[in-house]
This record gives C-alpha cells, sequence and structure tokens, in this order.
C-alpha cells in the first residue's frame, strides 16, 4: 500500500518537484475561510489519529472552485454550492461538511447586546440605503421600549468577495424582493450604500470604530470577540437571538431528502426557534481521481471527521451535520468516486 | 547602461580575452531580460483583459458600474479613486517633502543631518501593509471619532463647498487614504528633492548670498530654478508609487465602488480592487478578465507617470 502510494506520488511529478518530498500520507484542499478554522482543527486531530496530514490554503471559495477544476489540490472547499452544470463538466462531488451562521453586529450608544430587534426587510432598507437614520419610525416601531438616538446609519460590508457576503445577501434576497430585483445575491455584490472592509476582523473594527455602525460577520468571530448582535425575526414571525441552539433548529428544518448535490438551502426556514441566516459549506471531490490513493485518503479524513469531529466543531461555535446527511454523504462517496474502471474507491 | 559606456569611452585594450566577451553577453541578457518580463507581463494582462475589452467595449472606460451578480465591469470607479487618492496624496506629501528638504541641505546644522536622513530613508523601507495597519487601527479612528463628525457638523452644510464634507463618518474614505498614502510617498519625494539640492553648486548660492539674498531668497530664487525638473522628477516617481500601492490603501479607503463627491466619501484603486476581487474569481469568468483588464489599465496608467519623471529627470541623471 505505501510503496504504491508513493509511486503514484511520484507519478505526480510536478507536485512532487515543486513540494520536494512526497508525503505518502499527505492531502491538500483549498478554499473557503469560513469553515478554515475547524479544518485546521480536525487536520491537527485526525493527524494523531488517522496519520492523515491535511494541508489545507484557505484562499477563498472562488480560488478553491478554479483549483479543484484544475485538478491542483486534492479536494476544493467553498461556501457557496458550485453551479450543477460546472459540477458536472468538472467531474465534482459535492458534499457538506459543517453549517454555520452569520450574525449582524451594530454600534448604536445604549443599544446592549441582542436588544435590538431588526426584520429582513428592515436589513434589506438599511443597506440600500433606505433607510438612512437609527431613529427612523420603522426602527422606533418595531424595537418599543429601546431609545434609538438620532444617528446616521454607516452600513459596513466585506469588501474581500466572500461566502459570507453570498449567504447574507442570499437572506437579504430570500426576504426583500426589491433587494432581490436592484442586487441579488453573489460572493460580492454592488452594495447600494456604506462602505466596505477587509474579512471579519475588518468589518467588526470598522463597525467597533464607527458610531451608528452595522455590519455582518460570521457567528464564531462576534461569539469570540464579544461583539453587539441583534435579533432577527425568522419566518415564522418570532424574534430569536443568535444562540447555538436557535442554529441548530434551522440546521433541523434543512430539507437535505430534495437537495440535489447536497445543496441545501438553510436560508430564511420555518420553525419558531431558526435563525434566519444559516448555511452551509462544501467539499468538492474529483469523481475520477488522477490518484485515488489521496482521494481515499481525503474521504477517510472526512469520514474521521464526521465520526469525531462534532465536538471540535461545536467548540468553534459550527453546527455539526445531522447523523441522516452523513449517512448519504458516505453513500454518495462509494456510489460516485471511481478508479478508471469504475469500482469505487472507499 | 549603453549611454555610459558611449559616454566614457574605455582606453584601447591589448587583446580581449574570452572572459571579456562571456560577461558581455551575460550582461546583455540580463538586460534583455528585463524588456521581456516587461513586455511578457503586458502581453498577459492585456489578453487576459480582452474578454472584458471585448464584452464592454471602449465603455469599460468611462463605466462606474461594478455589479457581479449581473456581470457588469466598469473600470471608472477604481481609476477615479487611483487618480484622486495619488493626486490628493501629493498635494499634501509635497509641501511637506519640501520642508523636510530645504531644511536638510540649508538650515539644519551638518551633525544633525545624517540621523534625519536616515530615518527618512528608513521610512521608505517599512512595509505598505504595516501602513495599513497604523491607518486601520490609529489614523481611522482618530478620522472616525474627532476629525470627520467635526468637520461634516461644521463645513457639510457650507454652499459650493459642503458636498466634499458629507455622508456618515466611516473613518475610511478617499481622505484617509490620501493621508496614509502621503505619508509613504514623502520619504521618496524627499530623498529626491535633497539629493538634487545638494547637486546645487555652492558658487551659484554664495554668489546669492554675497548679493545679501536670505535663505529662502536663494532657495526661491538659485535652488529652485536650477534643480525644477528633477523635482517634478522626484514628485512623478512618489505619483507612481501611490498609484500602484495596494494593501495600505485597501485598509483605509472603504471599498466602495461608487463614486462620491466628499472626501469622506468611500472609494477604491485599481489596486485595491483587484486585491479584493482576484480570490473570488472563477477562471474564465468576465470578473476576472475585468480584473486583468484594470491591471492593464493601472500597467499604463503608471508606465506614462514614470516615463514622464524619466524624461524630466534626464537631464539631471547625465551629469
Amino acid at each position: 500500500m505505501k510503496i504504491a502510494v508513493t509511486v503514484l506520488a511520484l507519478g505526480l511529478a510536478g507536485f512532487a518537484v515543486t513540494s520536494g518530498v512526497a508525503q505518502a500520507q499527505q492531502i491538500t484542499g483549498a478554499g473557503a475561510t469560513f469553515p478554515a478554522p475547524v479544518y485546521t482543527k480536525w487536520g491537527e486531530q485526525a493527524k494523531a489519529a488517522t496519520g492523515i496530514e491535511l494541508n489545507y490554503q484557505a484562499i477563498g471559495s472562488g480560488g478553491g472552485q478554479n483549483q479543484i477544476l484544475q485538478r491542483t489540490v486534492d479536494f476544493g472547499a467553498s461556501d457557496a454550492p458550485m453551479d450543477p452544470a460546472k459540477l458536472e463538466s468538472g467531474k465534482l462531488l459535492q458534499f457538506p461538511t459543517v453549517m454555520g451562521s452569520v450574525v449582524v453586529i451594530v454600534n448604536v450608544p445604549g443599544v446592549q447586546t441582542n436588544q435590538l430587534k431588526l426584520t429582513g426587510e428592515l436589513l434589506a432598507d438599511i443597506y440600500e440605503g433606505k433607510i438612512t437614520k437609527w431613529n427612523d419610525p420603522k426602527l422606533v416601531e418595531a424595537n418599543h421600549g429601546v431609545t434609538l438616538p438620532n444617528l446616521a446609519i454607516a452600513p459596513v460590508y466585506r469588501a474581500d468577495g466572500s461566502g459570507t457576503t453570498f449567504v447574507y445577501a442570499s437572506y437579504l434576497s430570500a426576504v426583500s424582493p426589491s433587494w432581490k430585483d436592484k442586487v441579488g445575491a453573489a460572493t460580492s455584490v454592488k452594495w447600494p450604500a456604506g462602505a466596505g472592509a477587509k474579512g471579519n476582523d475588518g468589518v467588526s473594527a470598522t463597525v467597533h470604530n464607527t458610531r451608528g455602525g452595522i455590519g455582518y460577520v460570521e457567528y464564531a468571530y462576534a461569539s469570540q470577540n464579544h461583539l453587539v448582535t441583534v435579533q432577527l425575526r425568522n419566518k415564522a414571525g418570532f424574534f430569536v437571538s443568535p444562540t447555538m441552539e436557535a442554529f441548530q433548529a434551522a440546521a433541523a428544518n434543512g430539507d437535505w431528502a430534495n437537495a440535489k448535490d447536497f445543496a441545501v438551502n438553510l436560508i430564511d426556514q420555518p420553525g419558531a426557534k431558526s435563525w434566519p441566516i444559516e448555511s452551509t459549506t462544501f467539499i468538492e471531490l474529483p469523481k475520477n481521481p488522477t490518484d485515488a490513493a489521496r482521494s481515499a485518503n481525503v474521504m477517510k479524513f472526512f469520514d474521521w471527521a464526521y465520526k469525531n469531529g462534532d465536538a471540535s466543531a461545536t467548540a468553534l461555535e459550527y453546527v455539526p451535520l445531522p447523523e441522516s446527511v452523513k449517512a448519504a454523504v458516505r453513500s454518495a462517496w462509494h456510489a460516485n468516486i471511481l478508479t478508471p474502471d469504475g469500482k469505487p474507491i472507499d | 547602461m549603453q549611454q555610459a559606456v558611449a559616454a566614457n569611452p574605455r582606453p584601447s585594450r591589448a587583446r580581449s580575452s574570452p572572459g571579456d566577451a562571456i560577461f558581455a553577453a551575460l550582461a546583455k541578457a540580463s538586460g534583455l531580460l528585463v524588456l521581456l518580463l516587461l513586455g511578457a507581463i503586458i502581453v498577459v494582462l492585456f489578453l487576459g483583459g480582452m474578454k472584458a475589452f471585448r464584452a464592454f467595449g471602449p465603455g469599460f472606460l468611462i463605466s462606474d458600474d461594478w455589479d457581479p451578480v449581473q456581470e457588469v465591469y466598469g473600470a471608472a470607479v477604481p481609476i477615479f479613486g487611483t487618480v484622486v487618492t495619488a493626486v490628493l496624496a501629493l498635494a499634501i506629501a509635497v509641501p511637506l517633502a519640501f520642508g523636510i528638504a530645504f531644511y536638510l541641505t540649508e538650515l539644519a546644522p551638518t551633525w544633525f543631518r545624517r540621523p534625519v536622513s536616515t530615518a527618512i530613508e528608513l521610512l521608505a523601507a517599512v512595509p505598505s501593509i504595516i501602513y495599513g495597519m497604523w491607518g486601520f487601527f490609529v489614523v481611522v479612528p482618530i478620522m472616525a471619532e474627532y476629525v470627520q463628525p467635526t468637520v461634516i457638523d461644521n463645513l457639510g452644510d457650507l454652499p459650493l463647498i459642503g458636498f466634499l464634507f458629507q455622508g456618515p463618518p466611516f473613518g475610511t474614505g478617499i481622505l484617509t487614504a490620501a493621508l496614509i498614502l502621503a505619508v509613504m510617498v514623502i520619504p521618496f519625494i524627499a530623498a529626491t528633492m535633497r539629493d538634487v539640492f545638494e547637486t546645487v553648486p555652492a558658487v551659484f548660492k554664495e554668489s546669492a548670498y554675497g548679493l545679501g539674498c536670505t535663505t529662502w531668497e536663494v532657495m526661491r530664487s538659485i535652488v529652485i530654478p536650477y534643480t525644477r525638473v528633477s523635482v517634478v522628477g522626484g514628485i512623478m516617481l512618489g505619483l507612481g508609487r501611490a498609484l500602484g500601492e495596494t494593501m495600505a490603501v485597501t485598509f483605509v479607503i472603504g471599498n466602495t465602488n461608487r463614486i462620491t463627491s466628499s472626501l469622506f466619501g468611500p472609494g477604491n484603486t485599481i489596486a485595491s480592487l483587484v486585491a479584493l476581487e482576484f480570490p473570488e474569481s472563477q477562471a474564465g469568468s468576465l470578473k476576472l478578465s475585468s480584473l486583468l483588464a484594470l491591471g492593464f489599465i493601472l500597467f499604463v496608467i503608471s508606465f506614462i507617470v514614470l516615463a514622464i519623471s524619466r524624461m524630466l529627470l534626464r537631464p539631471r541623471l547625465k551629469t
């Protein structure tokens, strides 16, 4: 086995030359920044347990998709599900790993965390520049008992292309027809108002610096830095605070059975406790791997993570997948990842 | 280099060894390599941007639309931001750099000149990401907390100039970016000015002093006219750097693809936009092509600026 792997690795002459040493048990992946912390954590733990060493480069979802289409890495990772036609033509299998949530943060004098109540429509109006003052009648009406100052709203968004933006803009598109019409959803969009900042840290620092600022970040970032988050109204009409319980409620309502390529839509799910801005992050793996052993190791790695990685994912504020989805992914591996003569690899 | 050789003919050698020929060939190859690399980069950027140039035509240069959802891209906003921040930066940096060079060459005591000169050169060696972080964590909060609210409240409603000072006080924006850029280009301009001021023959200055001129009069009537062309060349060098700066600007400009009239309004520059959008661009997409086209445009702008600066500096560089 080991010899075969080494021979195959040497076969990838270009890679072997650039990396200097061809590690028998190394797997390489590239893409999304959003799940990078949990992949790194899993990589550390799996190395001790399975001997597989993960080399993950968080270069962004778009870059990850490009790299796996060109087969320069063993797997690609992306926050937005890949276009089905591209998956088809690139001969890729897509599967989910963890779920995560996006939360809204504010800097309004006198407003404490989870005190302010917002709806998707209000958020869309704010980011479209239709609501420009914190004491706008619409905001006051939704927030009885909270004193809102006469202060300009400064919307802040991710300036770099980002899966977080994709999720947030998808939410605004889902709840506001006007947003869907004028702006839409992508990893970067044409923002009608506000200013951009680079990365989660850039957005949170800009909101922190700007009186009247509002922004969106991944939940893990808000939680670790104790940012002032807000409540959002979900599809069922209830205001919910961003908590692990609310994220899990949203995840539990996902319609996995009918999702093509596992591309389930977790935005604005029904359920009284569901947090409305939730998403899944994905891995793309070649169906016709050039190096079967490396792909087998990728599946072995994620199989290990599905079995043993939930605790560390939860500790990092991600939501683990339901067991039924994990089982479905395993059978998808078995059915789709094949050697040239059509035999399953895992 | 060839000019230098031509200008100083070497004494005739008794015989040429093969080593000379090999060295000459190597040196020539190095020179050609630079040209080849430069040409290759331009060609790659242009070919990469072809798709965007084809799709949008000349309108690419004047369209202010940048909409990744609709796949409509235009270069006007980043071109505007690039040029305005660079020009504003120069407006701030040139007087300061002139002051530094004037002080160092005419006023400062001799023992003090070396440490200050070294400090300026060190300033030029600070990596731009450090300027970016300094801008983001120090300058932006000051702008957001004190400068912008005060100015917006007091000047924002004035007729004629009020439009320059409106909008929410993000702290980031065109002016903040120009400030950071100014600090970054001061060392280049100041060092060039100092060097060319020192090339003024002492006899000119002494004659002027002998006629009873003050230091300022000597500066204004002797040193500046004598070095005018080179000073402009040095400023152009600074402009070249300001145009291409990426990381520091990304941190503080606000990264918005809109043209705002306010100095405090967010904007974008070519280099910053490319750095931000590149990781999320799909291979073969119109977006990637538009980013490469932007790179080509920046190349052309920088090339023009540097060509002008070389042209202005040439007479001084020869002596």
